[in-house]
Formats: C-alpha cells, structure tokens, sequence
C-alpha cells in the first residue's frame, strides 16, 4: 500500500472553502496533491448523485467545503448540503463503502490554516482506508 | 468540436519553479480539443495578454482555457481579452494551478501531474460551455421608504437629494418615529427634537418625496427594478388642505384617550395632533374612539370647524405606485412589559418604561421636562433604573441584547441628577456595554462625577410599601441580596421588531432572523441588503441599534438603492438555473429550496419556471430536481460529471 495515491475530488464553494484554500496558497502551507477542485458557488450544488459517480469511477474520496452554519453566502444552501450529506452517508453505508470516504467542512475564506490541515488528514484517512472496492452505482 | 486554446502561465517562478509547464504543454498538446497550446512568463502582462488575442484570430479559437493564479484576481482580466477578441466571455476558463497547486505544493512531478489534471477539468467544462449574456431588465427610477422614522427619514432624503423621487409610506400619522420621543440623546445630550425636526420639515418639502402617512403597504408585487406597490391609506377625515390648525376641534372633543406621543402618560381627544410639530402639520380623526361617526351622537368638531376640513363619511383609498427599490425601515417597539409580571407594571404607576421616563424628560413631555412620579406628582428623591428588562435572559425572554439601553439609562440617571440634584439614581446592570464613539467617556464621567450607583445583578422583584417601590435583586459581586427603596422605578426594556412589521414582511416575503429582526444578505458583506433582490434595510427593523447607526445603516441602504436606480438597465450574472421544460415534471421540490423565491410553478404549463432577474445561482434547486430538468448554465450536470471523470481517472 506503499505507493498508494489516492483520487479526491474536492468540491469547494467559491465564497467560503476555494478562497481558505487560496488563501492556504498565499501562505504558502504544504498539504499533498491528491485532491483536485471542482469549483461550485454553493455547496448545495452538489448533488448526492455527483458524489456517486465519483466513487464508482474510481475516486477514493470526496470532500465537500462550505460556509459556517450561518455565513452561507446563498443564506441556508449549507444547511441543505449537510442533510444531503447525512442521507448519503447511510446509502453509502448501504453500499458497502465507508462512511469516511466522505466528508463535509464547514471551512470559512479566513481559514487557510483549517483547509491545508484537513487536506493533510483526509489524505491520510484515505490512505489508510485504501483504494476504493469497485462498485456500481450507474 | 470547439477549438480550445491552453495558454500556461509561469507567474515568473511562482508556477514555474513546482510545475513543469514545458512538460505540460507537451502532454497536452494532442488532448482531444486542444487546438492551440503555449506557454508564457506573465500571461496578464500586455504582451501576455496579446499572445491569446493573436491566437485567438490566427487559430480561429472557440474558447480560452488560462491556467494560471487564482480566477479571483483574473478571471475578468482574460474575460476582457476575450471580449475584445470577438468570443463571448464565457467561453473561459481560469484553471487555479498557482494558488491550489504550485504554492501548496513540493514535489515537481506531483504538483505537474495536478497541474494537468486540473486543465484537464477546465478544458471539459469550456467544452460544453455556453455563450452566456447578462440578463437585463429596465429600472423604475423610483424608490418606496416604509417606515418614517430616523433610519427612514434619512434614506428618503438621501435617495431624494440624488434626484430620484421617493414614496414615503408611514403607518402613523406623523412620521419622527420613537427619536420624537425622546428627550436628549447620548453621549452628547442635544435635543432629539432639535435635530430631528428640520429633517422631518425638510422631508415635508423636498419637491422629490411624496408622503403617505395613516398608511400600510398593503402588497408588492413584480421584481427588483420593477415592483407594483398598492398602499391602503386610511380615510382622510380631516383634509390636510383645508385644515389650519386652529384646535377648536379638539377643545369640543369629548372624547379622551391615552396618548400615544406621551406613553399614556397624559391624554389626546379622539380628534387630535399627535405633537405639535408634527408632520404633515394636520389633525387626525381617531375613527376607533370618534363618536362623530354616527352624527347623532356627536359631530361637534365638525359644528365647529370654520374651514369645514373635516368629512365623516371619507374613506379609505388604495394607492398604487411603481417604484424601483424598496427600503424597509419598519423600526422596533419595546418588549412587551406585561411579559414581566415580577416587576409590577400595570400594578404600579411609578413603575415604568424607559420610553414612559424618556416623555417625562421631554420639555415637550406630559411634566413639560420636570420630574415628577406619575402616582402622587412628587419629585423622586431615589430611582432604580433596571437594565437589560427582558434581554439577556434566554430562559425566559428576549435572548439577545438590546445594545442601547446601557447607554440611554446612564443618561437618563444623568439628566435625573442634572434636575434633582440631591436625588439618588441606583442601576442595575449586568453588563456595561458602552462599545461607540466616545460612549466610554460618557460612562467614565457619570460615574466618577455623577455620583450614580451601580449594582451588578438583576432584579427579581419589585413590589410597593407604603408610598416607596421595593426592589429586590442579587448584588452578584458581593453575592448578597440587596433591597433598595426607591420612589420611582423605570425599567430599560428590551428591543423587539415593531407591531406588524411580522405581517408585512410575511406580506412581502422578506426573510427575517429567529428573532423577528430583517435578515440582511449577508452578516458581515451585505449587511444593508435583504435576500430578496431590491430590498435595503434600514435602522432598528434590521436589529437593536441607536441613532448613529441607524443613520449610516439608512445611508448606506439608500447608496446601494441608487446604485440600482442610477441604472438604465440592471444587469444580472447569467450562471443561473434553467429548466428543461420537456424534463420537467412539476413536482415542484425546486420551489421550496429557492431562497429568493425565484422559481414559481406555472399553474397552466404545470412546468416550474425561473425568474432570471431573482435567481442567484447557487444551485440549490439543482441538486433537488428528482428528474434532471434543472440544471445550472455553464455548471451542469454532464459539466461536472467530466471534470469527476478526469480527476477518477487520475490521468
């Protein structure tokens, strides 16, 4: 499992998570290369079925970033994701695949710090859960 | 296919260094819809910038993909570029492999590889984007106020005085709201009237403003820039044209009822001005209390009245105005004393509410500004102020803090010791928040020169012996209960939304907080902005707030008000949902998740339909639609699924 590097989507909400995580590139904090960014305006974008298709083309995790309960920029579309997120956990569990292949942060534009840490942990949890058994949800 | 061009920044060294952009361009040079590749020092130096606008014409591109810094600083930078190339803006994409890549990353094979993984992504989006326009739709160079209190009086004349005209709707029957009130305000106790009736006068005159006072907003219908306001106004009984003041209609009057002006603490006729001062300068048939509706009974102010201004059988009228924006204003109204029985209000006459004290220091007060106890018309030699009545006590009442009140009874005591010299104020406080512009100093000095007595703790009950008021509380420094015997008792109550402002913003469909207060649209960013497009808040109706406040929060509401009013058109960014009218099954779910009421059902079509103007893009409704219909341009659904398939792939 040495030479285990594992796919993660990260999809980001463009007022909150995708500027802490500008912000953590500005201040230049290291974190690993695995996660690729798809840029949404809200997290309530990303439908459940997105977060499928990803785990059954191969990708080994899937992180979902947006704004504190609260400072949603769309006003509740964060509440939304979370109950969103919450259900598909359970349908994940369901499908046999662990539940902290995914994972949802509520990462504010001023936190660079908390976006570069979660990324070196959720690298690592991943790492150790391994590559993705193969499933289909087509 | 579109033939997409992929221009690589060095950004100097900062991409170059980690990125292997050399590399990159060869790999992904034969990329299925790369048509044109390079790479480049500064792609948004001039020359940069002249290197895509050439290869655009030469190569006769269809679309940009530029990967470089952040889009946040320039996506509308290579937008332009675009533009002035011919393509529709939107036909570019910013993929970040400086910001999310080369800065966060050591390895250069690690940090290339995601390079060309996240232009990967950004080609797939370019590919199936459209060419987007911003949705337009024409402004009504008009703004409606509702509320005429200090917070709405500004922004009126605000949004008047920059030439646009101005519909004030006021629910009584003069505007000045609770700042007529009030006697002196802090920290620098001039007269609340000095300095809030020229305004009022001013707004009276201004060539731009109409006033509708005796008036609600009764609907508002239409969107941002284009609204249709129908406003009931009560029966005009007395004609404001007619009428010169001379007040022999209230001297007939027999009629007497507690005035609102003075808290209750003195009495109005049934026909009557609220204040002297008050505008518009004109008397007021009070049709719950007149008697003069059934003329047999009464009818003696009309007997009387030379100019013959006053016609019972007028009645009320709905008026109906177009207006661009609308800027709320509705205000607040004290937390409802009742609520706190312990401390006997109602009971006692010489319990009483900070606006009740605020009248009695009034010179235009029922005691004509000298203190006097409302039971026996004594002077109090001792007065317990009580703070935070009804804040700050999630248990029982209002949870938040009302963040005026610490400041309004420090000068209440002031004022009190400035007219009763050898008189003793005591306050009960929790908390001294004195967080304002030379707020601070003004507690400093009443403490250390007024000789004021601060007890920390809170009051738990106040009851009557003999001719003195008995206050109970917990002094929580000492950790002992105290009593002090006061003969007047003025409670600092809390804060809540005025009296129907609830139903006219249900009304509306304006969101408001857990607490009944106007949600702005953002806390920090937009905090003058409702959610829902065209809306500006102004003053208490948005939270607890003073005056200072209040004015700068009404100025700034009504600066962006001009903002949209000062355009010809609104423009509206196009990344907004859309239905697929075939997909489409009506079920409706997208309805609910919209939070600005953007998506309506068509009853007929039975098809849901987004008004382009209101929808902000978030995408909520989106990841709800069970069928597919919706989709958000240029971030679609099939969108997505190819930038997952690039990043699942790994290659």
């Amino acid at each position: 499992m040495k030479d285990f590097e594992p796919k993660i989507v990260c999809f980001l909400c463009k007022w909150c998570t995708y500027s802490g995580a500008d912000l953590a590139g500005t201040s230049r904090m290291k974190y690993p290369p695995n996660g690729v960014v798809i840029k949404t305006l809200c997290s309530s974008r990303v439908d459940p079925q997105h977060i499928l298709l990803a785990f059954s083309k191969g990708c080994d995790g899937v992180f979902i970033g947006g704004c504190h309960p609260g400072d949603c920029h769309y006003q509740s579309g964060n509440y939304k994701t979370k109950r969103r997120i919450i259900l598909l956990k359970k349908v994940l569990k369901q499908l046999g695949l662990n539940t902290n292949r995914l994972r949802l942060e509520w990462i504010s534009a001023s936190e660079g710090k908390k976006f570069a840490n979660t990324m070196v942990e959720f690298t690592d949890q991943i790492k150790k859960l391994g590559p993705i058994p193969k499933i289909n949800c087509e | 296919m579109k033939k997409i061009g992929v221009f690589i920044c060095h950004c100097g060294i900062n991409i170059k260094d980690t990125v292997d952009v050399d590399r990159l361009t060869e790999e992904l040079a034969d990329y299925p819809g790369v048509a044109y590749i390079e790479n480049y020092m500064f792609m948004c130096s001039d020359p940069g910038q002249n290197h895509i606008k050439d290869a655009i014409h030469e190569r006769k591109l269809d679309g940009v993909v530029v990967a470089a810094c952040s889009p946040t600083l320039h996506e509308s930078t290579f937008q332009t570029v675009l533009k002035e190339s011919g393509l529709n803006e939107y036909q570019m994409e910013i993929a970040n492999i400086r910001e999310q890549c080369s800065w966060v990353h050591t390895d250069i094979e690690q940090a290339t590889h995601k390079a060309k993984l996240i232009i990967k992504t950004a080609i797939e989006k370019l590919k199936l984007n459209e060419s987007l326009y911003p949705v337009s739709a024409p402004v009504t160079k008009k703004a409606l106020v509702i509320g005429g209190g200090i917070a709405g009086i500004q922004a009126a004349l605000d949004i008047a005085d920059a030439g646009f005209q101005v519909i004030m709707v006021e629910k009584k029957p003069s505007i000045g709201g609770h700042m007529i009130q009030l006697s002196e305000t802090f920290p620098t106790l001039d007269c609340s009237q000095c300095i809030l009736t020229p305004k009022m006068v001013a707004l009276s005159k201004h060539k731009n403003i109409k006033l509708y006072v005796n008036s609600e907003v009764e609907s508002i219908d239409g969107y941002v820039g284009n609204f249709n306001v129908k406003i009931k106004q009560e029966a005009l009984y007395v004609d404001p044209a007619k009428c010169n003041l001379c007040d022999d209609c209230t001297e007939v009057c027999p009629v007497l009822v507690p005035s609102e002006q003075d808290e209750g603490l003195s009495w109005r006729k049934a026909i009557y001005i609220p204040f002297p001062q008050a505008i518009p300068a004109t008397y007021t048939l009070d049709v719950e209390n007149c008697l003069g509706l059934e003329p047999i009974a009464c009818g003696k102010c009309r007997e009387k009245c030379i100019a013959e201004a006053i016609n019972y059988d007028a009645t009320d009228t709905i008026i109906e105005e177009e207006v661009g924006a609308v800027i709320l204003a509705t205000g607040f109204d004290l937390y409802p004393v009742e609520n706190i029985p312990e401390y006997g209000y109602g009971k006692y006459p010489d319990v009483i509410t900070s606006l009740q004290f605020e009248r009695i220091l009034s010179a235009t007060g029922p005691t004509g500004g000298e203190i006097y106890r409302p039971s026996d018309g004594k002077v109090p030699k001792e007065i317990v102020f009580v703070q935070c009545s009804g804040s700050r006590d999630p248990e029982h009442h209002l949870s938040y803090c009302s963040k005026i009140c610490c400041m309004y009874t420090l000068k209440h005591a002031k004022l009190y010791k400035h007219k009763v010299h050898n008189g003793q104020p005591y306050i009960f406080y929790i908390d001294i928040r004195a967080g304002g512009k030379r707020y601070e100093e003004f507690v400093q000095q009443a403490v250390s020169e007024e000789g004021i007595l601060y007890i920390r703790g809170k009051v738990a009950k106040i009851y009557k012996e003999g001719d003195k008021m008995i206050v109970i509380g917990m002094d929580t420094l000492s950790n002992k209960k105290i009593e002090v015997k006061a003969d007047l008792v003025v409670l600092a109550m809390g804060i809540v939304p005025s009296e129907g402002s609830h139903d006219l913003v249900k009304r509306l469909k304006i969101n408001t907080d857990d607490k009944g207060f106007l949600s702005e649209a953002h806390p920090k960013l937009r905090p003058v902005e409702s959610l829902q497009a065209g809306f500006y808040l102004a003053g208490t109706s948005q939270g607890p707030r003073d005056i200072p406040d209040s004015v700068s929060q009404a100025s700034g509401a009504a600066a962006k008000a001009l903002i949209l009013l000062s355009s010809d058109k609104i423009y509206h960014s196009p990344i907004i949902a859309s239905v697929d009218e075939d997909l489409c099954s009506g079920c409706a779910i997208c309805v609910g998740t919209c939070p600005y009421g953007a998506r309506e059902l068509n009853e007929v079509s039975k098809v849901v339909e987004v008004n382009e103007i209101l929808c902000e893009g978030c995408g909520a409704c989106i990841s709800a639609c069970p069928s597919g219909a919706a989709q958000q341009k240029n971030l679609t659904d099939d969108q997505i699924d190819n930038m997952i398939k690039i990043i699942a792939s790994g290659k």
